[in-house]
């Protein structure tokens, strides 16, 4: 289907598709969305149904004293703008240059993250992971979305998408194929399923020939996705991308 | 319950799709709905986290894969209000409320934001429940099917693997999603070899680890 289709007519046509086609559809859909430079037309050029409905339950809530709009203006600026993997980047650049950090972080990450100047209550239920030469963790959340949002903000479409959580679990060596990661034989791969409030961040390993490198230096280099551990960190930055 | 958002070890959903330089939200309106149910998750009872993760899953299937996330935030969110008696069918049909309906004050205030974003309300109870499990335990998880809210996937249910660690205790979804308590209980990291879940086709050395609650397992 074409991503030139307006999302009222799409939602029209999908009611009435079978649940497999719309399966189908859900991702194309999704890409359309996602992908708003490759689309034909401009999402944001007319309110959608969307943006009226939303905006019609906000200020119903608004009126009758449920929410007040400055707390959710603050809300979003501070997804937008504060909480973001550059929060876990520090945390790793640190791991990396201070190894007694490191032990404290792998033993209790909500202490050693609290040492950093991060406040989250999250951070206590928090876990982290090591990846080596020998053993790469992967994090998912096959159920819903689950994810550590003060270290990494919000996740991506595809960390919440069908494709990844069905995958990360029966084939996690395709998917990190996919994201181009390719590990040999001998490397154990651990897969961690966010079923509960545990919340899990991946300590990439540290790139060989970085060793001249400070810490504001080294956590440039670390990306969101390394992470989550589909990606291993590399000497160049990648920019935002991953 | 057996529902379509339990898609772990499912196939045929597609690559993976990636968008690079990926903002925060994709239109004003995802923002604004992210941030009403944060607001309206403070109001507990049936705005509380496992309650609303229930009402995304007792989306009809078909609709739930449709959606993209956060219309399905909003979806769940429409329901809630009207579910939790904060407004009417007909408030949000009109988009105003009805004449003479009572105006309550905001839970949440501009002053509260910095911490609200920063804390996250733990799932983790201070009380003293035994442990039926250790780490080194062998253990399986159950192979049951509640029609409820669970948190145990289809996919290691029936399967054995072995305790790693005690997380403690926390609070139980599947009672506290419906409102019946927390019966807060040990949570355990169980490991399950790849090759006990999928078989041959899977690699000898990985695994699969999951947080698993007291009462979705037993002795093999």
């Amino acid at each position: 289907m074409s991503s030139s289709e307006d999302p009222v007519g799409r939602r029209d046509f999908l009611k009435t598709a079978a649940a497999g086609a719309a399966a189908f559809a859900a991702e194309t859909h999704q890409d359309d969305r996602d992908h708003p430079q490759n689309s034909d037309h401009d999402h944001q050029a007319v309110p959608s149904d969307l943006t009226l409905r939303v905006k019609a339950l906000e200020s119903l809530l608004v009126e009758k004293g449920l929410v007040d709009r400055t707390s959710l203006d603050l809300i979003v600026d501070a997804f937008e703008t504060k909480i973001g993997p550059r929060n876990g980047a520090r945390v790793v650049a640190r791991a990396w240059v201070d190894p007694a950090y490191k032990k404290r972080l792998l033993s209790n990450a909500a202490a050693a993250i609290a040492e950093l100047g991060f406040t989250s209550h999250q951070g206590e239920d928090m876990v982290v992971l090591e990846n080596g030469p020998k053993v790469h963790n992967l994090v998912v959340c096959t159920l819903c979305s689950c994810y550590p949002w003060p270290m990494l903000g919000l996740p991506p479409v595809w960390y919440k998408s069908a494709p990844y959580r069905s995958r990360a679990v029966i084939d996690p060596r395709g998917v990190l194929t996919e994201f181009g990661v390719e590990l040999g034989d001998d490397v154990e791969v651990r897969v961690w399923d966010s079923t509960a409030e545990i919340r899990y961040l991946v300590l990439p390993e540290r790139p060989a020939g970085s060793e001249h490198l400070g810490e504001d230096a080294l956590t440039a280099l670390v990306t969101r996705d390394s992470m989550i551990g589909t990606a291993k960190v590399a000497l160049a930055p990648r920019g935002a991308a991953a | 319950m057996n529902g379509v958002h339990d898609m772990g070890g499912m196939q045929g959903m597609g690559p993976i799709v990636r968008e690079p330089n990926e903002p925060t939200f994709h239109a004003g309106w995802e923002g604004r709905v992210f941030a009403l149910s944060r607001v309206l998750r403070t109001r507990g009872g049936p705005w509380n986290l496992d309650a609303f993760r229930h009402g995304i899953e007792t989306l009809p299937p078909a609709e739930y894969l449709r959606m993209t996330y956060y219309e399905r935030w909003f979806a769940w969110m429409l329901r809630t209000v009207v579910a939790a008696e904060d407004a009417t069918q007909a408030e949000i049909e009109a988009g105003v409320p009805a004449a003479g309906s009572p105006r309550k004050a905001p839970l949440v205030t501009a002053d509260a934001v910095p911490s609200m974003v920063a804390l996250r309300s733990s799932a983790r109870r201070d009380v003293r429940v035994a442990s039926r499990f250790k780490a080194g335990d062998e253990v399986r998880a159950r192979n049951m099917h509640p029609t409820g809210h669970t948190r145990l996937p289809r996919y290691v249910r029936g399967k054995s693997g072995w305790v790693v660690v005690d997380r403690g205790v926390f609070l139980f979804p599947d009672t506290n999603a419906h409102l019946q308590g927390e019966k807060p209980q040990h949570l355990y990291s169980v490991r399950f070899a790849a090759r006990e879940l999928w078989g041959e086709q899977a690699s000898p050395r990985d695994s699969v680890h999951l947080d698993l609650w007291d009462d979705y397992l037993e002795r093999p």
